[in-house]
């Protein structure tokens, strides 16, 4: 499964959408899920919580191991994805439509600084030697 | 996204590392089959397939073969190879009567440290085979080695059997209370005892409800000599050595087989249907069936009597064995339970325990596929008892763990 060119990331493998009215959706990349495998927990962040960029704000844990999720901008959390509590391999099935927090940005100009596509290949590139 | 550091030490995530691995005969095999390998303890493994929840379903539900060549077959021969056993291992040799049955053993320093958990199968009184782990291989076949050849500098007196005990211990005559009396040692003709680490062996295990017929679709040469092998006994047929044994809470066979042999074994099992499995789901198997991982749930820092083993050590006879004084000397004030998660979340190796009783530690956890639910091993101080309600150190919160008996699955059912 390739990257799809709509979405920004970070070199931490998260993922990044941009809806409509300029709020943004947050999940981990097809890469990050392929590592970590069969998921079966989350931990999302509660709505209100003003986060950081680069602040641990969830947490995601396959059979084999924990991994945090990072915020990728600075601004505030509107919404956990609960789906995922009672399905998290939806993350594993489906890596680019299971959001896991939505967050209204401080800046909309930090989200467009994020990776694209092709530049997060690149990382992904790079860390497999 | 980032690891955490409370990870299963087992996985080195997410980077490969540049070291040469060390590479079992079925690599490419592995490959082949679509495997995402690891770095495990020094070997590029096998971690799962696809999905380990679904290889584990697979194994307790129909079976699955696992790679387990990196574990080392080290052959102990020579006369008087009981006598020197049951002095070696905190296990009692001289609960094998029946040639192949086997035993599951720790080996202990003097101070009563866990060197290795192992298997040790009865050939002959002149031959036992024994399995021990991959990540201690080299250091158990060097202390092995280091104590038959104080057993066997007894050899020339002709009392074999008598063992030196540790620093200040007593001596052993080793036959008082012994119903397998050793045959005459000493004099001409006396065989020492020999340590040889099988590396021109290789080993798979194949584990299920349905492995056995498997095993014997691909090898029905030794369908004769293994149909009637209890648990814990094996058969040595030829250039197969067919045990049944494992380390899943499944019925099945580990089979020991030359080296050169293992990649055809392996492709022809897989085309009677049996799917490989990764160490994933052999650790989480594995932890469910309620077994200890070496490094884990026990190591040379503690004793078997913290590391739920007390079963396998017999210190009510008269018989002498390394680590025995030091046990004696020292009772534990921990042990080992199983814990139930009531809340949402994972266990995981090294969170703290808090309970009424004081604080103990996390040896092992995982989710269980079989319970959909977290489960771990904890060692904790030896007032919880079942039934408690502890509360595990995850992350910023305090979760409630209900203190339980494990195993906690086995042949194909939840048991908690």
């Amino acid at each position: 499964m390739s990257n799809p060119n709509n979405l920004k990331y970070t070199a931490t493998h998260e993922w990044v959408r941009t809806e409509a009215d300029g709020t943004i959706s947050v999940g981990i990349t097809q890469h990050a899920q392929e590592l970590l495998g069969d998921m079966v927990f989350v931990e999302a962040p509660q709505a209100g919580r003003k986060l950081q960029a680069k602040e641990e704000c969830a947490v995601v844990e396959s059979v084999k191991a924990a991994a945090d999720v990072y915020a990728p901008v600075s601004g505030e959390v509107l919404a956990a994805n609960s789906a995922l509590d009672g399905s998290p391999e939806q993350i594993n099935n489906t890596p680019y439509d299971a959001w896991i927090f939505k967050m209204k940005p401080d800046n909309a100009a930090d989200v467009a600084a994020l990776l694209d596509a092709a530049a997060y290949q690149a990382v992904v590139d790079s860390e497999a030697h | 996204m980032g690891a955490r550091p409370c990870g299963l030490a087992l996985f080195y995530w997410p980077k490969a590392t540049m070291t040469t691995l060390k590479q079992t005969p079925l690599n490419a095999a592995h490959r082949a089959m679509g495997a995402k390998m690891v770095d495990f303890g020094g070997w590029d493994m096998p971690v799962n397939y696809g999905s380990q929840i679904e290889e584990h379903h697979q194994v307790r539900n129909d079976c699955g073969m696992f790679d387990v060549c990196h574990m080392r077959v080290v052959d102990a021969k020579g006369d008087g190879v009981r006598a020197f056993l049951r002095y070696l291992l905190a296990n009692n040799a001289d609960k094998l009567t029946v040639p192949g049955k086997a035993l599951y053993s720790a080996m202990l320093r003097p101070d009563g440290g866990v060197i290795d958990d192992l298997i040790i199968y009865f050939m002959s009184e002149q031959w036992f085979r024994i399995v021990v782990n991959a990540g201690t291989a080299d250091k158990d076949i060097a202390w092995m080695k280091e104590q038959a050849e104080e057993f066997n500098r007894h050899l020339p007196q002709g009392d074999a059997a008598v063992v030196l005990s540790p620093p200040g211990g007593k001596l052993d005559r080793g036959t008082l209370e012994n119903p397998h009396p050793n045959p005459p040692l000493g004099g001409e003709g006396t065989k020492p005892i020999t340590i040889t680490s099988r590396d021109d062996l290789a080993m798979v295990a194949i584990q299920g409800p349905n492995a056995r017929a498997k095993v014997w679709q691909v090898l029905p040469q030794t369908k004769a000599a293994t149909e009637g092998l209890v648990n814990f006994q094996a058969a040595d047929c030829g250039e197969y050595f067919v045990a049944r044994t494992g380390y899943t809470g499944e019925d099945g066979f580990e089979v020991m087989l030359p080296k050169t042999k293992v990649e055809e074994f392996w492709y022809a099992l897989n085309k009677a249907g049996v799917k490989p499995i990764g160490l994933g789901a052999r650790d989480t198997l594995r932890l469910e069936a309620g077994m200890n991982l070496y490094g884990h749930d026990m190591d040379e820092t503690v004793g078997p009597l913290e590391s739920g083993m007390a079963w396998t050590v017999d210190l009510l006879s008269e018989r002498d064995f390394i680590g025995k004084a030091a046990l004696l000397a020292n009772p534990p004030s921990t042990k080992l339970v199983g814990l139930l998660l009531l809340d949402r979340g994972v266990l995981r190796d090294h969170q703290k325990v808090h309970s009424a009783h004081g604080t103990g530690e996390i040896t092992s956890g995982t989710f269980s596929p079989t319970l959909e639910k977290s489960i771990a091993l904890a060692r904790v101080p030896k007032g919880v008892a079942i039934g408690d309600t502890v509360q595990v150190a995850v992350r910023d919160k305090m979760l409630a763990a209900k203190v339980v008996k494990y195993p906690f699955a086995r042949n194909g059912k939840g048991l908690v």
